[in-house]
């Protein structure tokens, strides 16, 4: 498929292998486009690969084969360092257990990603952090630990974290899966709003068939392959 | 505060009971190393400031007389098979003062003396003892023994036919200051005037100081004279049979001594030399005390490491989430090197609080008979800031291991598990 010259995220013919021995192929070559401002979901069942495909793409792993330009860069060519760089100022994770650091405050979990790249604490960092933390609904929140959040909370804490180095891309593996109907459902509100407002493209794995209905692009991972993709279909 | 030392602050504040497990137990090792540093230390100089109290660092002195062997004329002739030495004499260092001028000016010398020593019978009334005369010049004298330290009774005059003896020959003759005792040498002790006769002198002095050495030998042998009326008892008209000599550093003595050797053609004995035995206890006393430290910081060195190890698996799920969202392997790393380097620092403090109290009151516990204490506890500022730089030193050795290991967790790996 041809990519437009603007394509935030392309991925050219990427496989994923497991194993010396016995080799087991995960993915088989995907070839996939992500355009900016795109609210995409990855479905397919267990053991499809959406979360390798996720892993690849958010350059915490090296595909066996193929290629994946982010933002116009072949990460294949990337070292160590300028690959962590890349992960950490363009790429947000929302993972579906939340993971946020329980020796930190609210606001310091969501300042995390700043502080890893700016190396020091700074007046900015804090007031942004509080920003996002107000736009999740949780400024009265900001000085709580993690664990004396709930899971709800937590979760949109990790939104904010993710979102806090304004990254054109946020990855999002099950947001909503550990999470009742009432805090998932505003999660998601909170995903389509930073969308909107930000233009933040969002790919985002879900096994729930009603929420990436609500999204704009569904595209279905079956044995390692891409068995469909819905193409744009505009916001919603 | 920089990102690394903020993290690895909150680790160690989150684990605060294993925190505060091996900081005592760092505490403890740091405190048992600077206890038995002070101990050692304070043991040792003060050995070795009551064996350098009474001597000079380095003793010059004539070459010792031996009989030339001349060759034999022809082949055929007698061999000479065995020298007999000859009796030694007392005798005068040639060109003394330009000796002591060119020894005085080697680097590393700090004050030089001419002195004369040599065999005498101290005899008062029917009393007799053989005694070490000891002909000195008190001024320069006094930068190489501080014989005011050591006097008990009367003064330091030496002029005219004035002695300071020690308190056991004192003692033994029943001498007092102002008493008065004889002093003679043998023909064979003095030297050769060149007459064919060697010199002997006796002389009658007054007791004007009586020292106490603190060796019951010294006491009982040293008596000090000056050095004009040696000379005259010895036949040494004008001559001096040593220079003592100070140096800097009490162990370049035997380097100087070398020195000594090499620029003047005289005999030059350190300290070292002539107290070899001391040497080799005072080395083996290091190395036992080295032995036990590096058992103990090895020991500490463990202990940090198998904390930080737990720690690692504890927190392979938060450096995941760390390392995913923008921290890079370097910064991991250096988390948990801070983190050795704080557990060391922390440690160090405690450590040299337990080590300062223990030193203390075991200065405070070992004391002489009259209440003095017996003897100072090296403790001090050099080694607290050595000891805290080698526990630093310790714990960010110790964590190497484990911060490679947490900057090699796989954030793929970890978040995939969930």
């Amino acid at each position: 498929m041809p990519a437009p010259a603007a394509a935030l995220l392309r991925l050219d013919g990427v496989t994923k292998d497991y194993g010396t021995r016995v080799v087991t192929h995960v993915l088989r070559g995907i070839d996939l486009v992500v355009e900016p401002g795109e609210f995409l979901a990855l479905t397919g069942p267990s053991g499809s690969g959406k979360t390798t495909l996720l892993n690849l793409v958010g350059l915490l792993d090296r595909p066996t084969g193929g290629r994946i330009v982010f933002r116009g860069r072949d990460t294949a060519a990337l070292d160590e360092a300028a690959t962590t760089a890349l992960r950490g100022r363009g790429i947000g994770f929302v993972f579906q257990f939340h993971h946020l650091l329980p020796a930190f405050s609210a606001q310091e979990n969501v300042m995390l990603p700043l502080l890893a790249d700016r190396g020091r604490r700074d007046r900015e960092m804090a007031a942004r952090a509080a920003a996002l933390l107000g736009e999740v609904g949780l400024a009265a929140r900001a000085a709580y630990r993690a664990t004396d959040l709930s899971g709800g909370e937590q979760q949109r804490v990790a939104l904010a974290r993710a979102l806090v180095m304004r990254p054109p891309l946020v990855l999002a593996d099950e947001p909503t899966g550990n999470l009742d109907t009432e805090s998932g459902d505003q999660v998601w509100r909170l995903l389509r709003a930073f969308n909107a407002r930000y233009g933040t493209a969002f790919v985002i794995v879900t096994h729930d068939d009603r929420l990436a209905a609500r999204c704009d692009r569904i595209v279905r991972l079956v044995d390692g392959r891409v068995a469909a993709d819905s193409g744009p279909r505009g916001g919603r | 505060m920089p990102f690394e030392l903020l993290v690895a602050l909150r680790y160690l504040r989150e684990g605060r009971t294993q925190t505060t497990l091996i900081l005592t137990g760092i505490g403890v090792g740091v405190g048992v190393i600077i206890f038995l540093s002070a101990l050692i230390t304070g043991l040792q100089r003060s050995l070795v400031a009551r064996t350098l109290g009474t001597q000079a660092h380095v003793v010059v002195r004539p070459r010792e007389e031996m009989p030339r062997v001349l060759a034999p004329p022809d082949p055929g002739a007698a061999r000479v098979t065995q020298v007999e030495r000859p009796a030694q004499r007392i005798r005068s260092i040639v060109q003394w003062q330009r000796a002591q001028a060119e020894i005085a000016r080697l680097p590393g010398v700090v004050a030089t003396a001419p002195t004369i020593a040599g065999p005498a019978i101290a005899v008062r009334g029917d009393g007799a003892s053989a005694v070490t005369v000891r002909g000195i010049d008190p001024a320069s004298y006094g930068r190489i023994v501080d014989l005011g330290a050591f006097l008990r009774a009367g003064r330091l005059e030496l002029d005219g036919f004035h002695a300071v003896i020690g308190a056991e020959l004192a003692r033994y003759l029943g001498l007092s200051v102002g008493d008065r005792f004889r002093l003679r040498v043998s023909g064979s002790a003095a030297a050769d005037t060149g007459t064919g006769e060697p010199a002997g002198g006796d002389g009658v002095y007054t007791v004007s100081g009586i020292l106490d050495l603190g060796n019951r030998d010294l006491n009982q042998r040293w008596v000090f004279v000056a050095l004009r009326a040696s000379q005259s008892l010895f036949g040494l008209e004008g001559g001096v049979s040593t220079i003592e000599v100070t140096v800097a550093g009490i162990y370049d003595a035997e380097r100087l001594a070398g020195a000594i050797t090499r620029r003047t053609g005289l005999v030059a004995d350190s300290w070292m030399r002539t107290n070899e035995q001391l040497l080799t206890a005072l080395r083996s006393q290091s190395a036992s005390s080295r032995t036990i430290q590096t058992f103990v910081g090895l020991a500490v060195a463990l202990g940090i490491a198998s904390v930080l190890a737990v720690s690692v698996v504890q927190k392979a799920r938060e450096i995941g989430i760390l390392r995913a969202t923008g921290t890079s392997r370097r910064q991991v790393l250096r988390i948990f090197l801070l983190q050795g380097a704080i557990l060391g620092l922390l440690g160090s403090a405690v450590g040299i609080a337990l080590g300062a109290a223990l030193g203390l009151l075991f200065a405070r516990l070992a004391r002489n008979p009259d209440g003095s204490a017996t003897f100072p506890v090296a403790l001090g500022a050099v080694l607290y800031l050595r000891s805290a730089a080698l526990a630093v030193g310790v714990g960010v050795a110790a964590a190497l291991l484990p911060a490679r290991r947490a900057a090699g967790v796989e954030p793929a790996r970890i978040i995939r598990a969930g």
